[in-house]
């Protein structure tokens, strides 16, 4: 069956021979993006399905960039079906094993950042976590790099009043 | 931009994510050492940063669960594709007997129509049993009542073409429904168990076309009206090797029936 399916489309190996190593990232970022793990594979896997099924469609360019395109946009499908069905969200939807102790700071994090407008999370998680360019953050958002920096701004200031008002002890850490 | 240019915010920003410019990095950082305010905005910053990769970087060191391996996720595909293609084969079966197929295939004389239509109901069913493992066929091809029972059912003396100088190897064929009367699909397979299909329905009309090209997704459909039968070549939409294949039928089909044109 595997390899059926590879061979159905024998001229499109390139994306997914570059797939591969990108995996890791795309689930480190929907780990953060979506918070359970489970949700967050899925979106991997709907990721990686979609970018298969159009692979055709890829043209050269940055492989990583459209790759996170398409999780964001699967990402916002999926919120909007969460919102149409409120009965079924889930209050604590954090997976346990993956915050840390110590000091609970993975939690206020996941906090913080789950109160910001999700434009707001993405380009932060997508600079911070992912280290991309502004460039390539306008680019997956499909919006104007000015636009980036001022929901990179507004994510920052919003994410410092809540860290801060919250959990004084983590200027510690500074 | 000069060294003693003012500091604006998307600086600080870039100063925090390593995206400043060289040539302005000295003025940023006489710029904090001046201004507390700043400098604790551009620190919490920093600890904002580092709180969110010391939280979510571990993930990407983790093993890839089976279900997100890749030839994993290239099985789930074709699974996604196969419901679709249930859904359009169903569409097919239904509409192939009421109504839409044998609207199409009825208007004489149209045969462009005629194989059009054909080609939308190919690609149905191409979708629908390529995508089959274990039953894509009802008759192997080893079975010696292959064609004469297509033929029969179709009504048209029917071939399965040597497919071979395309790497082609028969599987069998089956018998689908159309509004005008059966139609004979036959399912060929690669070296590298990629799948082709040549679908065949009388077309009820002594035109001809040339090769009509159809796409639906991630099938591409050649198909022809020749001789009073309808042909649609399917498979990988890679349209220059589908082209190779019908030519290849095309010519199985003129060098059997010469006294046909």
């Amino acid at each position: 069956m595997d390899a059926l399916t590879f061979a159905m489309e024998p001229d499109m190996t390139t994306v997914r021979r570059g797939l591969e190593p990108l995996i890791p990232a795309l689930r480190r970022f929907a780990r953060a993006l979506a918070r359970n793990s489970e949700a967050a594979d899925d979106l991997v896997q709907d990721t990686l399905v979609r970018a298969l099924r159009a692979e055709h469609l890829f043209h050269g360019g940055d492989l990583r960039t459209w790759l996170f395109t398409i999780l964001l946009n699967l990402d916002r499908n999926r919120r909007r079906g969460l919102s149409r069905r409120p009965v079924l969200a889930v209050i604590e939807d954090i997976d346990p094993e993956a915050a840390p102790a110590s000091d609970g700071s993975g939690r206020d994090i996941e906090r913080g950042l789950a109160l910001l407008p999700a434009e707001q999370r993405e380009v932060l998680l997508l600079v911070t976590l992912e280290g991309l360019s502004y460039r390539e953050a306008a680019e997956i958002q499909g919006v104007p790099i000015g636009t980036v920096m001022s929901r990179l701004s507004r994510a920052r200031a919003a994410l410092r009043a809540h860290l801060e008002g919250e959990l004084p002890q983590l200027r510690r850490v500074q | 931009m000069t060294d003693d240019a003012p500091i604006t915010e998307d600086e600080l920003h870039a100063y925090v994510d390593g995206a400043l410019p060289a040539d302005r990095l000295a003025a940023v950082k006489s710029h904090l050492a001046v201004n507390p305010e700043e400098a604790a905005r551009v620190a919490a910053w920093r600890a904002q940063a580092a709180h969110i990769r010391e939280r979510w970087s571990a993930v990407a060191d983790e093993p890839i669960p089976e279900r997100l391996r890749i030839e994993n996720i290239a099985v789930r595909a074709s699974g996604i594709r196969r419901k679709v293609a249930i859904a359009a084969a169903i569409a097919f079966l239904i509409g192939g007997t009421t109504g839409w197929l044998g609207r199409d295939l009825s208007g004489l004389g149209n045969e462009r129509q005629i194989a059009l239509a054909l080609a939308d109901a190919a690609i149905a069913a191409h979708r629908l049993y390529v995508a089959e493992v274990r039953h894509p066929i009802e008759v192997r091809a080893e079975e010696e009542h292959l064609l004469r029972w297509l033929s029969r059912k179709v009504g048209s003396p029917l071939k399965a073409p040597d497919l071979a100088p395309e790497g082609l190897k028969l599987l069998g064929g089956r018998l689908l429904p159309g509004a005008r009367g059966p139609t004979a699909l036959f399912m060929y397979e690669g070296a590298g168990g990629e799948r082709v299909t040549i679908t065949c329905a009388r077309a009820a009309s002594e035109g001809e076309t040339g090769f009509l090209w159809r796409q639906a997704g991630e099938i591409g459909a050649i198909a022809w009206v020749e001789g009073g039968i309808a042909f649609v070549v399917a498979g990988p939409s890679e349209r220059e090797r589908l082209d190779r294949v019908a030519r290849l039928v095309y010519a199985a089909y003129e060098e059997s029936s010469p006294a046909r044109r």
